[in-house]
């Protein structure tokens, strides 16, 4: 929270990244059944660092942040988030999950509910804010990702573009310190990938701790400081974007970097 | 490019037009809708040609019946006066003689009253689950609802239902108050505990101690009966006891099937959701219980609530047959609703237990929350499909000597002056059971549209 609440200073200045570790995860192995869908993974992220996941389908980089807060098991390995480490322990997963907001690739709202009544419903009911505080929130949060005005309409009655920043406002909403990004523009039209990547922008130059798997590689210049690129199950090239781009080191990844840019 | 290169530019969108308007009238509907081809047309008439048949033939049987008279040949007589000796019309006069009884059985004529009220405070009661425009405020009076209407129906004290709603109370609220402090597992272990002491036959030394009453409530909450012996010799409240064998007719139907369907739903959840758990105990026992239950016919569980169950209970229990039906009703019930509802939370996407997941809700939240709301939308079809087989289904009661609508019309037929009348009997009885059926089918309509905002 204290990074966002002295985040006033201008926007590069915003941008710095702080010493304390937000995520450690050391020698971290997943299967799935005899599948080896994550191989020897070591990242270390920081506070207020923005970091920029990409590769190729089934190379494992959804696994990897899913496995950030628990919706997939790892089997071996370490995974500390905010001096948490992951175990079994349900109390731990459910702490972690509070502190962790994640934004899906078909944003999962609930359909059910109003859009405030999305933004409200963890809140009240895991962190036990008062209704009326809570709404106050999420009314802040919508107002931040510019949609206020369909805080009484339900999901289904919203565009995609404007769904997914309701999903986002609804991470916000429990005051995440860390937040998840797993292909957030990948099921949408091409006209409304820029206002969620927008609302993106903006989170990050407030000093919000990012991890996203994305293919938008404006995005990853504008706003990221690291870019990691996965192949099967492994982390093969990390660097800082410019770098990244402009000067790729391994084979995969000027394969990859010529396959999505050249076209 | 050159050769493509586009001479048009539109420089002003075209405004919408209205749609063109459809020829109408009747004409036009009755060649779309019944003579749109020669087959068609040939459909139409033959069925047209079927329906005057049979309404040509029903309607002035039902309309000439004959509603004055004190038995079949009397009904005989006066058809004969009528219209001729032969000529086919319906005895209503027998739906007026017994229509008393074909309603409440041969509860005491002095307390009809007692039904009727119990109806209307069931009503009530529901409205405000049913009808979204009252206030939800007014729901409080549901959970009390049963013991009022369980008191005013089988009489004696007014004691032992009030026990027993004070036992359950009390299970609820350690279970809440352990439950909010200490997490799920110390509340569930809480209220298992204040359980036992009420059910459990700790309750069964101090009956033995005071003296039982003997009231069906005994076999199942031995410590609140026993409370309630107590309290009555202090203050007493009995009316007029009605026992089981005087209960009869559509109320007998009325009352398993609602206190079936109202038990068997959160019954059929558990179990759906014990489906689908992780853990393998919980799992297994759902499982072969949904199987069980469901792979044997109904009438077998009716037999053994009615003659075997006895045998397993301790003895000396005054375990009321009425209740053993509910139970078993409610068991049926309860497995079949279990599959109707693991299809509503398998059509759910995975994204919704997902979501739900991460923004930290534990399991029962984000069953109560999130999953249960929309996959017991979505099973409404098959929810109701099933109380609406289940409510039809206590007929079979007749069969373990409960006398059910049914089996009314069977001791009604024994009577000299009644004997050889069916059909009339059974009209009356099927109109009873249409009007509920066909109400709960248009209700779960209703509540489908009402619920569909979300889905565009």
């Amino acid at each position: 929270m204290t990074d966002t609440a002295t985040a006033t200073a201008p926007a590069p200045s915003r941008m710095q990244v702080s010493d304390e570790i937000a995520i450690e995860i050391t020698g971290m192995n997943k299967w799935y059944g005899a599948f080896h869908v994550l191989r020897d993974i070591n990242l270390t992220v920081r506070r207020g660092e923005r970091i920029v996941i990409c590769g190729p389908s089934g190379s494992g980089k959804s696994t990897l942040i899913r496995c950030i807060n628990r919706l997939e098991e790892h089997q071996s390995g370490r995974i500390v988030v905010d001096g948490t480490e992951l175990s079994s322990d349900i109390k731990n997963i459910d702490r972690i999950r509070s502190e962790v907001g994640m934004v899906f690739q078909h944003f999962n709202l609930f359909p059910h509910l109003t859009i405030l009544e999305n933004c409200t419903l963890a809140p009240i009911w895991v962190r036990g804010v008062p209704r009326r505080e809570a709404e106050e929130a999420a009314m802040h949060f919508l107002e931040k990702v510019r949609i206020p005005e369909q805080a009484q309409k339900y999901p289904g009655q919203l565009s995609g573009g404007q769904q997914q920043r309701v999903a986002i406002a609804r991470a916000l909403c429990m005051r995440p310190r860390i937040m998840l990004f797993d292909e957030p523009t990948s099921a949408l039209d091409p006209e409304m990938i820029k206002e969620v990547l927008d609302t993106m922008i903006e989170l990050a130059e407030e000093g919000m701790t990012m991890l996203c798997v994305t293919h938008e590689m404006g995005f990853a210049q504008a706003v990221a400081n690291r870019v990691i690129f996965m192949d099967q199950g492994q982390i093969v090239e990390e660097n800082e974007p410019r770098e990244f781009f402009s000067n790729p080191q391994s084979e995969r990844t000027k394969l990859f970097l010529s396959q999505i840019l050249d076209h | 490019m050159d050769e493509h290169h586009t001479p048009f530019v539109r420089s002003e969108m075209l405004p919408p037009e209205p749609p063109p308007l459809r020829a109408g009238g009747p004409v036009l509907w009755l060649r779309e809708n019944l003579f749109s081809s020669w087959t068609n047309g040939a459909l139409t008439l033959v069925s047209l040609w079927v329906l005057w048949s049979v309404l040509s033939a029903v309607i002035p049987w039902a309309v000439d019946g004959i509603w004055n008279a004190r038995s079949l040949s009397g009904c005989r007589e006066i058809r004969d006066e009528l219209y001729g000796p032969g000529a086919s019309v319906a005895c209503w006069a027998v739906i007026g003689e017994r229509w008393e009884q074909l309603l409440l059985g041969f509860y005491p004529r002095a307390f009809y009253w007692r039904p009727v009220l119990a109806l209307a405070i069931f009503v009530v009661a529901v409205l405000p689950f049913l009808v979204p425009a009252l206030p939800r405020r007014l729901g409080w009076f549901a959970p009390v609802a049963p013991f009022v209407i369980y008191w005013l129906l089988w009489g004696g004290s007014a004691w032992p239902p009030l026990m027993v709603m004070a036992g359950l109370a009390a299970v609820i609220l350690a279970w809440a108050a352990v439950g909010r402090r200490r997490g799920a597992v110390a509340g569930a272990v809480a209220g298992l505990v204040v359980l036992a002491l009420v059910f459990l036959p700790l309750g069964r030394l101090v009956d033995l101690v005071t003296g039982s009453d003997g009231n069906p409530l005994d076999a199942v909450f031995p410590l609140s009966t026993a409370l309630a012996g107590v309290l009555e010799r202090a203050v007493p409240t009995s009316i007029r006891s009605v026992i089981t064998r005087e209960f009869g007719g559509f109320q007998l139907s009325f009352i398993i099937g609602v206190a079936g369907i109202i038990l068997s739903l959160p019954l059929g959840i558990l179990l759906a959701l014990g489906r689908q758990s992780h853990l393998l105990v919980v799992r297994a026992i759902s499982v072969s219980f949904i199987e069980i239950i469901r792979g044997v016919p109904l009438i077998v569980w009716l037999f053994t609530a009615s003659l075997l169950l006895n045998y397993f209970l301790p003895p000396g229990t005054n375990f009321d047959l009425m209740l053993r039906v509910v139970i078993m009703v409610t068991i049926f019930a309860g497995a079949y609703l279990a599959e109707v509802i693991r299809g509503g939370l398998a059509a759910l996407p995975k994204g919704q237990y997902e979501a739900a997941d991460a923004l930290g809700l534990d399991y029962w939240k984000a069953m109560r929350l999130i999953i249960l709301p929309q996959a017991l939308k979505i099973s409404i079809p098959g929810i109701v499909n099933t109380f609406i087989a289940m409510f039809k289904d206590t007929t079979l009661v007749m069969f373990i000597g409960l006398l059910d609508p049914l089996g009314l019309s069977n001791s009604i037929r024994a009577d000299q002056s009644w004997n050889g009348i069916y059909w009339e009997l059974f009209i009356f009885i099927g109109a009873l059971f249409f009007i509920v059926c066909f109400g709960m089918s248009r209700y779960s309509m209703y509540l489908e549209h009402r619920l569909a905002r979300d889905r565009r």
